[in-house]
């Protein structure tokens, strides 16, 4: 088992970071039924962690038996009926899915499978009607159609079902969907926060570490927790014991990335772009977002540009990233950053040398 | 408390029920404490910021008309949720507006001879489904009067807006609110310090739905006793000092420093369209930009604000907007 997922905190009580909110979490169900709650974060900020444990709390150890499903959807829309399918997660108690990934019919997942879950309440020990927990994932990708069905299903079914949201950035919910929610910010643990949980899963696993040697992971993970705990655990298969000065792996495609930019840097030239785009390409075919190739290859350009240019360089990769965010094919876009920055660059080389 | 009731919203528990208790808004107030008396009543519009009271005081006086007997059969309600095509105006409202209705009293209210179409949100109606509108308006005015409650007028075609009584609903009093705030209070046994009452007041800005949500998120997190500090986590407000460090980074024109306060800003999972609207009010007020500056800066937070509707990253738009800061404060082109 990884260790990501071995040191997975299993309730509020075992939390490391975001003490705080677990105790206000805790507090929240114990005395009353929760209401509708939206988690937002930067991704490994600990948002999953917290729902599955918050989960664990309002039904027991019975959260932990899920079942995965491939769930087929017969939506009756109007004039035709649409077929919709989708990987749910459930236990007994809990439905969790990604409606983003039904593309743009994930407004009639959203409809449908609250409707199906309040038509078959569970009813608890003591007799009294249950409620169950619908988890979505990634609601900042839904579309606005979803999201404002998800308005009024929330409010209609509010008493058989709680909703719990889960994303990145809440500026891309609507206003109308936050409103209804108890708004958790969880943030990016700090570095320190890192080094701590490192150094709890180091003695856990019986290791000897260097002084240092956490604090170093942390500041390579870019305040991501899970990053920074599959780092060290490939330090751990590399070497083993530690050394002090032993080398921290950069992830595989960030070492292209920068391969990249340094490649942009040596010449400018339609045929050096040629190049670039065959790597874009290798990249985009791992699967590797375009807007985090974006992003990457930004501040590698940054690092390395003079004050003057940085200005103009990021507001054309916030240009382009829009374009890319309303466009089809990623690879125009990358491709287009790239030779607005070989030719400003150019330019600048010129003016000051001549 | 039981259980079942602590999970209404208290914007539904303490919405006004009568059109005489709605605060501030006294025009209205008194066209419709008329319409009680005379049961005569216009096509109504109502406009103006979110909540200063538009639906409640439609779902008031639509209560207070025909009671709870013949509410459900006299009043039609949609809202932006519901399917509002022009397939619904043509089928829909159109068959509930043709039905003609008797004006027998009925257990002590007034229910005049005709019914009522509540429609919320007007202004996300398409403008086809609004010409849709205009004859059935007309049509069937003798036994239908149509409620339109939007926050921008602009949004209306002029054909319906000019059939209408128009009432504009202005922003609430900070005095008003607070009375409001500090009643609820005390129905729920919330403690609530003078400091924490300023704090939610300008956290809402005359919105009094959303200084109420505030408060029963904070209270339900927090318990009873609440500081201004809860409310502000609750609010997802980003405090003063991350704001401020951003830009006193932009001020000292270091690229690299407001390009670490930005990292910073996202890390810490605050909303980037947030923090623009926060740096708008900032850089508005400040007193050391002259107003060229300001302007480009501006224009700037619009075309950003754009793109992050349009679901462009946060972090370079974010960056982008604060390189156009550090520029237009050094006076670069």
């Amino acid at each position: 088992m990884l260790w990501v997922d071995k040191y997975r905190p299993k309730t509020l009580d075992k939390v490391l970071i975001h003490e705080e909110i677990a105790q206000n979490l805790k507090k929240l169900v114990t005395e009353q039924d929760c209401p509708h709650l939206l988690f937002y974060g930067p991704s490994g900020s600990g948002k999953k962690t917290l729902i599955m444990a918050l989960l664990r709390q309002i039904f027991g150890a019975s959260a932990d038996k899920v079942k995965v499903e491939n769930k087929n959807w017969k939506v009756d829309a109007g004039t035709r009926t649409i077929d919709v399918e989708l990987t749910t997660m459930s236990s007994t108690h809990h439905v969790e899915l990604s409606p983003s990934d039904a593309g743009f019919q994930d407004r009639y997942v959203v409809q449908e499978i609250i409707k199906e879950m309040a038509k078959n309440r569970p009813i608890d020990t003591k007799g009294k009607k249950g409620f169950k927990v619908l988890v979505l994932n990634e609601v900042d990708k839904l579309s606005r159609e979803a999201q404002h069905s998800l308005r009024r299903t929330m409010e209609k079914y509010s008493s058989s079902c709680r909703l719990i949201l889960c994303c990145n950035s809440s500026s891309k919910v609507t206003e109308a969907i936050r409103s209804r929610c108890l708004n958790m910010r969880i943030n990016a643990p700090t570095e320190g926060e890192i080094a701590k949980v490192l150094e709890f899963i180091g003695k856990k696993e019986g290791l000897q570490l260097p002084s240092g040697f956490s604090d170093r992971i942390a500041q390579q993970s870019n305040r991501s927790l899970r990053r920074a705990i599959l780092s060290f655990e490939t330090c751990r298969v590399q070497q083993y014991p530690f050394t002090i000065n032993q080398a921290i792996p950069p992830m595989d495609w960030e070492e292209y990335v920068s391969e990249i930019a340094s490649s942009i840097f040596k010449e400018q030239s339609p045929k050096r772009l040629f190049e670039v785009r065959g790597k874009l390409y290798e990249l985009l075919i791992n699967c590797i977002p375009p807007e985090i190739i974006l992003k990457r290859l930004l501040s590698e350009l940054l690092k390395k540009l003079d004050m003057e240019l940085k200005h103009e360089i990021s507001h054309w990769a916030a240009y382009y990233e829009h374009r890319l965010r309303l466009g089809q094919k990623a690879i125009f876009h990358l491709e287009a950053f790239v030779a607005k920055f070989m030719s400003i660059y150019k330019g600048f080389l010129i003016e000051t040398f001549g | 408390m039981a259980p079942l009731q602590s999970s209404q919203p208290w914007v539904e528990k303490y919405r006004p029920k009568q059109v005489k208790d709605v605060a501030h808004q006294d025009e209205v107030v008194r066209v419709l404490t008329n319409t009680l008396e005379t049961t005569n009543c216009p096509h109504m519009l109502f406009y103006g910021p979110p909540g200063t009271g538009k639906t409640t005081t439609a779902l008031a006086i639509a209560h207070q008309l025909y009671g709870p007997e013949l509410y459900k059969s006299r009043v039609l309600e949609l809202n932006a949720s519901d399917d509002r095509g022009i397939n619904v105006v043509r089928t829909k409202i159109k068959n509930f507006a043709a039905v003609a209705v008797g004006s027998a009293r009925h257990g002590g209210y007034p229910c005049p001879p005709y019914k009522i179409i509540i429609l919320d949100e007007a202004d996300s109606m398409t403008e086809d489904a609004q010409n849709a509108l205009r004859r059935t308006m007309e049509t069937y005015s003798k036994v239908t009067r149509f409620f339109f409650i939007c926050n921008y007028i602009s949004r209306i075609i002029e054909p319906l807006a000019s059939r209408c009584a128009k009432f504009r609903f202005k922003p609430l009093t900070e005095e008003i609110m607070n009375n409001r705030i500090l009643y609820i209070c005390n129905e729920e046994g919330i403690n609530l310090d003078s400091e924490a009452l300023t704090t939610l007041s300008s956290i809402s800005q005359g919105d009094l739905r959303r200084a109420i949500t505030y408060l029963q998120g904070a209270a339900r997190l927090f318990g009873s006793s609440i500081s201004s500090k809860d409310l502000i986590s609750v609010s997802g407000v980003i405090p003063d000092d991350v704001v401020d460090a951003l830009v006193s980074a932009c001020k000292s024109g270091n690229f690299d420093m407001a390009d670490k306060e930005v990292k910073n800003v996202i890390a810490e999972g605050y909303p980037a369209s947030q923090m623009l609207s926060q740096l708008y009010d900032i850089i508005v007020e400040s007193d050391d930009i002259s107003d060229n500056q300001k302007a480009r800066i501006c224009k700037k937070f619009a075309e950003a604000d754009k793109c992050l509707i349009d679901g462009a990253d946060e972090y370079l738009q974010l960056l982008d907007a604060s390189g156009n800061i550090i520029r237009a404060i050094s006076n670069m082109p």
